[in-house]
């Protein structure tokens, strides 16, 4: 595939009461053309703060910004309008005119950019079609809800007919039901108009969700880059583990013994790994979490698993399910 | 009171109402583009600027530090040359207008603030130059509060109306001020008194409807 977006030794710093805070440094990537490339860190790793120097809402302070072939930092002020027209953006708050109708908001890229007012109306309902959202055209903001008003925003994006869609934790305030169907609103947005996309978040089943490709931030450097899947089972540093082991809300009982990570693999999820290992064993162990989920399309699912006190029963126990291999074991000393 | 005095007293409404809408109408086309002004230039603005930022708060505070009565005087010979003389209803637009300019560029540039950062950010997002950012976002976004801050200039310059009485500019606030003042006539200053906190009362109450009306962030 084709490169879009090629990131190269971008830094950026802020100067604050409290001194020099550097946000991103020396951050380089690529991403391809019609790939959905994940960006995720922890907050305050400096994710808002990158995704904005790829449309130069921020000013990186060194570094490379090429976008399609052009340097975004080369670009005078109109120019860099026009490109941003080609990028579109979507928001955690939605970001939409308050004041104004759902379809006036999304007439507003195109009324920017000049388009006339009768194709600009009949572009606009179209769009809306397409989030499903037609028949609200006459409604106000307020008048919706979360994941209505980001399908607005989406059908907003869509009017200017971009290339790329960057999405600032945009689902990070919509319940896992809404968030679902706005992934797979993205998803299909990707692929039906060949949009390529860049997702931020802080949470891992988002990526997990739609991303092919993705990258690690962690206080504002690039901790690890990964496809999705390695990233899941084999993560290399302990950016990426700490993103994955807080990716579900942990339930601690057992405050001794060992723990460990199993990373299951796909159709796997039917096999009853855990109760063979407890009737082999005739020992109880402790699951701290557990998660399915599917990643492009394959289920996948990991767990966080205690083990008794005994070292060499838990010694036992790792082999035994070592040679299993569906699924990929690891002891985790920094789980928390 | 007379027939004379109580036609005395309509046409002094008229007065008023004129000097009113029309000082809050110049104050406008002048205070508005101020507090634009004032907001873009701002250090959390869209296009900081802290010299001309600076600047324009120091002429604004001097403008609003210097009490309507003083300026009324101090602007005699500016009043002149503008309408040809300093007195009667229209000579005393010219101080109202001037002193409202600042104070509704204060009250434009607070109710700018107002307006979500992240809608601004996302029409920087797609393209939009400053000026379309001012129109099309920012005056919409605004515009609840930008109406309520028009209530409140109306209501402050209905008061310096009144005030400008006492140097012979007509309307409500002189007829109370000859009438009610030097002539001891308490039913006529008490009449006209009424009648202007019936004024400001009714912009008020017009004011927040329509701002009501106009705000679309409320559920219908």
């Amino acid at each position: 595939m084709a490169e879009l977006i090629r990131v190269s030794n971008l830094s950026k710093t802020f100067e604050s009461k409290a001194g020099i805070v550097e946000a991103l440094n020396d951050v380089s990537f690529e991403i391809d053309k019609g790939e959905i490339f994940g960006i995720i860190g922890l907050s305050g790793a400096g994710k808002s703060t990158l995704v904005r120097c790829l449309n130069l809402l921020e000013k990186p302070n060194s570094g490379e910004v090429i976008i399609d072939g052009e340097n975004m930092m080369d670009l005078d002020e109109k120019k860099l309008r026009l490109k941003r027209r080609k990028i579109g953006m979507i928001f955690q708050s939605f970001n939409l005119l308050m004041q104004d109708t759902i379809l006036a908001n999304v007439c507003f890229p195109m009324e920017i950019a000049g388009i006339n007012r009768n194709e600009t109306k009949k572009k606009a309902l179209e769009y809306l079609k397409v989030v499903g959202l037609e028949e609200k055209a006459k409604a106000y903001p307020s008048q919706l809800s979360g994941g209505q008003k980001q399908r607005v925003a989406i059908a907003r994006v869509l009017a200017s007919n971009p290339e790329i869609l960057l999405c600032d934790e945009a689902t990070s305030a919509l319940d896992p039901e809404t968030t679902k169907s706005i992934l797979n609103l993205i998803k299909d947005i990707n692929q039906k108009y060949n949009i390529t996309v860049v997702v931020i978040t802080h949470e891992m089943a988002v990526i997990q969700e739609i991303c092919n490709r993705c990258i690690v931030l962690e206080n504002g450097k690039l901790a690890e880059e990964n496809t999705v899947e390695e990233l899941f089972r084999h993560p290399k540093t302990s950016a990426a583990r700490r993103l994955i082991f807080n990716s579900t809300n942990q339930v601690r009982s057992m405050s001794s013994g060992r723990v460990i990570r199993i990373a299951f693999q796909e159709a796997n999820t039917t096999e009853p790994v855990i109760a063979n290992l407890i009737l082999e064993f005739k020992k109880p162990v402790n699951i701290l979490e557990s998660n399915i989920s599917s990643i492009n399309g394959k289920s996948r699912g990991q767990m966080m698993v205690q083990l008794p006190d005994d070292d060499k029963l838990a010694d036992k126990m790792i082999a035994y399910l070592k040679k299993n291999e569906s699924i990929d074991v690891a002891e985790v000393s920094d789980y928390e | 009171m007379s027939k004379a005095e109580i036609m005395m007293i309509i046409s002094g409404i008229g007065e008023t109402l004129l000097m009113v809408f029309v000082s809050t109408l110049c104050g406008y086309v002048f205070g508005l583009p101020l507090g634009i002004a004032l907001y873009m230039n701002d250090q959390d603005g869209i296009k900081p600027n802290k010299t001309v930022y600076r600047i324009l708060d120091i002429i604004v505070n001097i403008g609003r530090s210097i009490p309507f009565i003083i300026l009324l005087i101090l602007i005699i010979p500016f009043t002149r040359m503008l309408v040809g003389k300093s007195y009667g209803t229209v000579a005393t637009i010219v101080p109202l207008t001037v002193s409202a300019i600042p104070f509704i560029g204060r009250m434009v540039e607070s109710s700018l603030k107002e307006v979500d950062k992240g809608v601004i950010e996302a029409a920087q997002s797609m393209g939009a130059s400053n000026l379309q950012i001012i129109t099309k976002v920012l005056l919409k976004e605004a515009r609840p509060s930008l109406i309520n801050g028009a209530t409140i200039a109306l209501g402050t310059i209905v008061g310096y109306s009144a005030m400008a009485g006492t140097v012979g500019g007509g309307g409500l606030g002189d007829i109370a001020i000859r009438y009610g003042y030097y002539r001891y006539q308490t039913n006529i200053m008490l009449v006209t008194v009424a009648i202007i906190v019936i004024l400001v009362q009714l912009f008020q109450f017009a004011g927040n409807k329509l701002s009501k009306i106009m705000d679309k962030r409320k559920n219908q």
